[in-house]
């Protein structure tokens, strides 16, 4: 977007405010001008309590929203949201290659794209499984891969390991990071896990409660790959639990 | 509390035990003695009851008229199957083009779907003569019975899967920067299409009889005239038992037609069975 930088900027959010009307007709702030940027290649973490207006963030980027102060310049973005999401009518290569059959590749080159995808992200043999005979974990992974092939810089992920248990979680961070290191994307991760935010990320930007504000932007800096034992991130995470806290405080 | 495991236990076994036949054989037993148990009570009742047999024929007289016309019900059937099958064809069609209109358009919801319901409540003595004027004594003044009675169905189930489809997809669709057309063809047409087959099968309920409702509303030349219309000319003629062997058929024709529905929407669909559970 702005190659005359020195490190260009994939995502530059400044001054950001969004507020919606709810059921009654009430005005509820989600964001009170949030600004945060983040480089091309970096891995983004925004950690916030829930209803502190992430997923309106990650909405925001993505453009599927528009802000009613402030301005977004971002690169194009796809959305993962918190569920899968795969199409239950096709198999789990067919859901991945969604956005290049949208973007009328063939069928079978695109299928072939997506294979060799599964190939090196660990999903050989589960090509023609439906949905429903994957776990929880497995069909995060394809859903990640359907969101790596609409070939977009940047991707948005919406709590992507929320709804599993902890053990398939611990396991799909590390995948992910995996993942990332062999298909490095830019990457806003929104999560309410501090640890999970310190062990992927470049950067931790931490949300106060309702109206989202940003209380603090943590820059990682530790080698990859990490361990949740490792004293630094440790450190780093109760850093983050911390300004959770103050966040929190300041806002009751 | 002993008693009650002890019958579990032997229940288990019972189906452990004895494999796929006597499993298979449990799944109609059921079915088969009710039916049995309600043919017994009609016999008895039309054999000692003070009915005369113009009025309640017994199963046996039923049994003997169907076997006796066998040929002849079967060309009635042949006309009367054909009606159903093409108007439920065509109501699937219709009702299923008029969800997609009423989905993607809010002005046109409101302007069809009031429409639609009222065209529910239409007699249809009241514009059978008009249906005649048009088509005169074919079998297209039957499909338009049909059709006007089997669409419904299918447009409210269909409207409300389309309806039901998570937001959520719709925003990664845009993100993957789908078009409305691509959104629609690939996440809201197959969610739509086992519903629309749902509302088929009720609709298939209705259309056997609207089958006989459009037969004897709108008369029709020919010695085969339909199930409907041979109903109504033997109950004239006082031809009683004849006239319960054709609803026997028009009986068989309605569960022959759901079950193959249900087959096909199994066949076509089967993602949305598992959601669903089995189907009866």
């Amino acid at each position: 977007m702005a190659p005359s930088h020195a490190r260009e900027q994939a995502v530059c959010v400044r001054e950001v405010e969004r507020t919606f009307a709810d059921r009654r007709g009430a005005h509820v702030q989600a964001l009170a001008g949030v600004s945060l940027r983040a480089e091309r290649g970096e891995l983004l973490a925004v950690v916030g309590p829930s209803g502190c207006g992430k997923t309106t963030l990650l909405e925001l980027i993505c453009g599927l929203q528009a802000p009613q102060a402030g301005s977004l310049d971002c690169v194009p973005a796809v959305l993962m949201p918190q569920h899968d999401l795969l199409l239950p009518w096709l198999s789990a290569i067919d859901n991945a290659a969604l956005a290049l059959r949208i973007a009328h590749v063939p069928r079978s080159q695109a299928r072939g794209r997506a294979a060799a995808l599964f190939a090196e992200l660990g999903l050989a043999g589960f090509e023609d499984s439906r949905p429903h005979e994957l776990s929880g974990g497995m069909r995060q992974r394809v859903a990640f891969v359907r969101t790596l092939l609409s070939g977009k810089p940047l991707l948005c992920l919406d709590e992507p390991f929320g709804a599993l248990d902890a053990l398939t979680r611990a396991e799909m961070q590390e995948w992910l990071a995996q993942a990332l290191a062999r298909e490095p994307r830019t990457v806003a991760l929104v999560t309410h896990d501090v640890e999970e935010a310190v062990l992927l990320a470049d950067r931790v930007v931490v949300l106060s409660p309702r109206p989202g504000r940003v209380v603090e932007q943590l820059e990682v800096g530790l080698p990859r790959p990490r361990r949740r034992t490792d004293a630094a991130v440790v450190a780093l995470r109760e850093r983050a639990l911390d300004a959770l806290a103050l966040g929190r405080s300041a806002a009751s | 509390m002993s008693a009650r495991t002890t019958h579990t236990l032997r229940s288990m076994s019972v189906t452990h035990g004895t494999g796929a036949a006597r499993a298979a054989l449990r799944t109609i037993v059921a079915p088969l003695l009710l039916v049995v148990a309600l043919l017994g009570a009609w016999e008895l009742y039309a054999d000692l009851g003070s009915t005369s047999s113009f009025v309640l024929p017994a199963p046996h007289a039923v049994a003997s008229a169907l076997w006796e016309n066998a040929g002849f019900l079967a060309a009635n059937l042949a006309k009367t199957a054909e009606e159903v099958a093409l108007g439920l064809l065509l109501a699937l069609a219709l009702g299923f083009a008029l969800a997609v209109l009423v989905h993607l358009s809010s002005p046109l919801r409101r302007a069809v779907y009031p429409l639609a319901v009222g065209s529910q409540a239409i007699p249809i003595a009241v514009i059978a003569p008009l249906l005649v004027f048009w088509w005169g004594f074919g079998v297209l003044p039957k499909l338009a019975v049909i059709v006007l009675i089997c669409f419904f169905p299918v447009l409210v189930t269909t409207v409300d899967a389309l309806g039901a489809i998570d937001r959520d997809q719709l925003k990664l669709l845009r993100t993957l920067d789908a078009s409305r057309w691509q959104a629609f063809r690939f996440a809201e047409l197959p969610a739509a299409l086992p519903a629309a087959l749902s509302g088929a099968r009720i609709a298939l309920a209705i259309g056997v009889i609207g089958a006989y409702i459009a037969e004897s509303q709108t008369a029709t030349s020919g010695a085969h005239a339909g199930l409907g219309h041979e109903i109504n000319a033997d109950l004239t003629a006082l031809q009683t038992p004849r006239a319960y062997a054709a609803a026997v058929v028009l009986f068989a024709l309605a569960v022959a037609c759901f079950y193959a529905l249900a087959l096909a929407e199994r066949t076509l669909a089967p993602w949305a069975q598992r959601s669903r559970g089995e189907t009866p």
